[in-house]
């Protein structure tokens, strides 16, 4: 899933200084089960801001609706009615669905409430690690299941660098070295043969937005 | 027999001698000077120097330009690029600018990561690691062509090296990730410090028996030691590093004013071990911030004079 966390809520604050009334929108999703953005995480911000504004004796009323995502046009569509009751929008949802939400919604200043950390996994109730930076070129196959470009510190396709120490990263010795763990993994299933040869440069063309269409579909003529 | 790239390193190791490299940290400013003082001690002394990029993601004169000034002062430099700060892009610029200016030797290197230095908030760029670093520079050598596979004019010919560190976990995995680097294309290696003696005797015998070291050399990284607090910092802070307790307790054994003299003789006792060792082709001297010491460890380790090949 997504993980975020909640700005602060000086900047959050900040950001909706001049507006008298703005309709906080929850995302039911990813964000919702890393505890950043769902129904709850709404009602705790609205609440907040509500009484911060009341002490600076410049009031906000505060709306709220989260939807079952912001990234899918489908649930967007019960914002349509309630957007021009409010002077602005704050959306909770990841940086995907904020920009959604905000293509649709053109003429409403939309504003951030989370940042937007990674694609990770939920290793207990509140604590998240990444595990994924989409590539768009999966090696897990040959890593024994262990990604280099998110668990090594430099991304490397060939490791271990020399600085593995005793297992840990160079970086921080609570980190574990990843290509120590691919080597271990690989070791054990007997298939170090998958890391003998050296992997070319990688095609990186992830700074230009990617689109994804699945065999058998395509972009609509008018999305 | 045709040289790859014709440097001063590449000669002396293609004759048969037993190599015997630097090491120069470019300084923390823009003063020329700083740099040519420290080349002065290694004149005469090395077969080539090696000049650091960024070394502990600090910022410093940049390598190439630092290399430019030993090469005025007629020293060879041995042009070291990390893979942090530059793309493909700025790479292989850098590699084309170094070679059109006199550069023969280059040491391919990952580089520490960026979080260690002065600029913990850079984004690190490894847009390639070391090893395909190795291989770009190859190509761009043997091919004549860029990482594109685009046609070249002009062939930077580079004496291509990199780093290994026999001492890093996992020790088994590590004569494999040489060989990788020779696949790749490189001509020699140099190692990390090396402290224990019987890791490394291990680490040299493994690579014999898999006949890499027939196909590049190797040149044994050797760092004296100044004081037991080096010794001690090295063998906790330094990540990589692998220093026995018995190099710190002959340290400490020398008496007050003498640590220093004993981490040199610690040196050349190295340094006359490995010109026995099969496998080691010589050996590279990092006298980190002791360039001046130089002279007198090059004497006491008997590697003077420095063959001359035309």
């Amino acid at each position: 899933m997504i993980v975020a966390k909640r700005k602060p809520f000086e900047e959050i604050k900040s950001m909706i200084k001049d507006y008298k009334k703005v309709l906080n929108v929850g995302c039911g999703t990813c964000v919702a089960v890393c505890l950043a953005g769902g129904e709850k995480e709404v009602d705790v911000l609205n609440a907040e801001l509500d009484m911060a504004r009341k002490l600076e004796e410049s009031p906000i009323e505060l709306g709220k609706i989260t939807v079952e995502r912001q990234c899918d046009r489908e649930y967007l569509e019960t914002l349509d009615s309630m957007v021009d009751d409010y002077d602005a929008i704050l959306s909770m949802a990841c940086g995907a669905g904020i920009q959604f939400l905000a293509e649709r919604f053109a003429h409403k200043p939309v504003f951030p409430g989370v940042d937007t950390s990674f694609i990770g996994i939920n290793q207990d109730v509140g604590w998240y690690e990444e595990r994924c930076r989409s590539c768009n070129s999966c090696v897990l196959g040959m890593t024994g299941g262990i990604c280099p470009v998110t668990m090594c510190a430099k991304g490397l396709y060939n490791g271990p660098c020399g600085g593995t120490n005793q297992g840990s990263c160079e970086i921080h010795k609570d980190q574990p070295c990843a290509w120590y763990m691919i080597y271990e993994r690989l070791e054990r299933q007997g298939r170090l043969d998958s890391i003998m040869d050296v992997v070319p440069a990688q095609d990186w063309r992830n700074q230009t937005p990617r689109t994804v269409i699945q065999p058998g579909y395509k972009k609509p003529e008018a999305a | 027999m045709e040289l790859k790239s014709g440097s001063n390193l590449e000669k002396v190791l293609t004759a048969g001698h037993f190599a015997f490299t630097g090491e120069l940290g470019p300084p923390r400013g823009a003063d020329a000077a700083e740099v040519r003082e420290k080349a002065e001690h290694l004149k005469g002394m090395v077969d080539a120097v090696n000049i650091t990029d960024n070394q502990t993601a600090m910022v410093r004169m940049s390598s190439w330009a630092a290399s430019l000034i030993l090469l005025q002062e007629g020293l060879e430099p041995n042009f070291q690029m990390v893979c942090r700060d530059r793309n493909r892009l700025a790479m292989q610029a850098d590699i084309l600018g170094a070679y059109a200016h006199g550069i023969r030797n280059m040491l391919c290197l990952s580089g520490d990561h960026q979080q260690f230095g002065d600029h913990p908030q850079a984004m690190g760029v490894f847009d390639i690691d070391s090893m395909q670093l190795i291989s770009m520079t190859k190509q761009m050598r043997d091919e004549g062509t860029f990482l594109s596979g685009a046609e070249l004019h002009g062939v930077p010919k580079m004496f291509i090296g990199a780093a290994a560190n026999p001492f890093a976990e996992p020790f088994e995995w590590r004569v494999h990730r040489l060989g990788k680097k020779i696949a790749a294309g490189v001509d020699f290696i140099q190692t990390q410090c090396i402290y224990n003696m019987e890791r490394f005797r291990e680490w040299v015998k493994r690579a014999n028996d898999m006949g890499l070291t027939e196909k590049a050399y190797i040149l044994a990284g050797v760092t004296p030691m100044k004081s037991v607090g080096m010794a001690k910092y090295m063998k906790a802070k330094v990540p990589g590093m692998d220093v026995p307790d018995e190099i710190i307790k002959r340290l400490q054994g020398a008496g007050k004013g003498k640590v220093a003299d004993e981490g040199i003789n610690i040196a050349c006792d190295q340094i006359e071990e490995f010109k026995e060792m099969k496998g080691v082709a010589g050996v590279h001297l990092m006298a980190i911030e002791w360039e001046h010491k130089v002279p007198e460890i090059a004497e006491r380790a008997k590697v003077l004079p420095r063959p001359q090949i035309d």
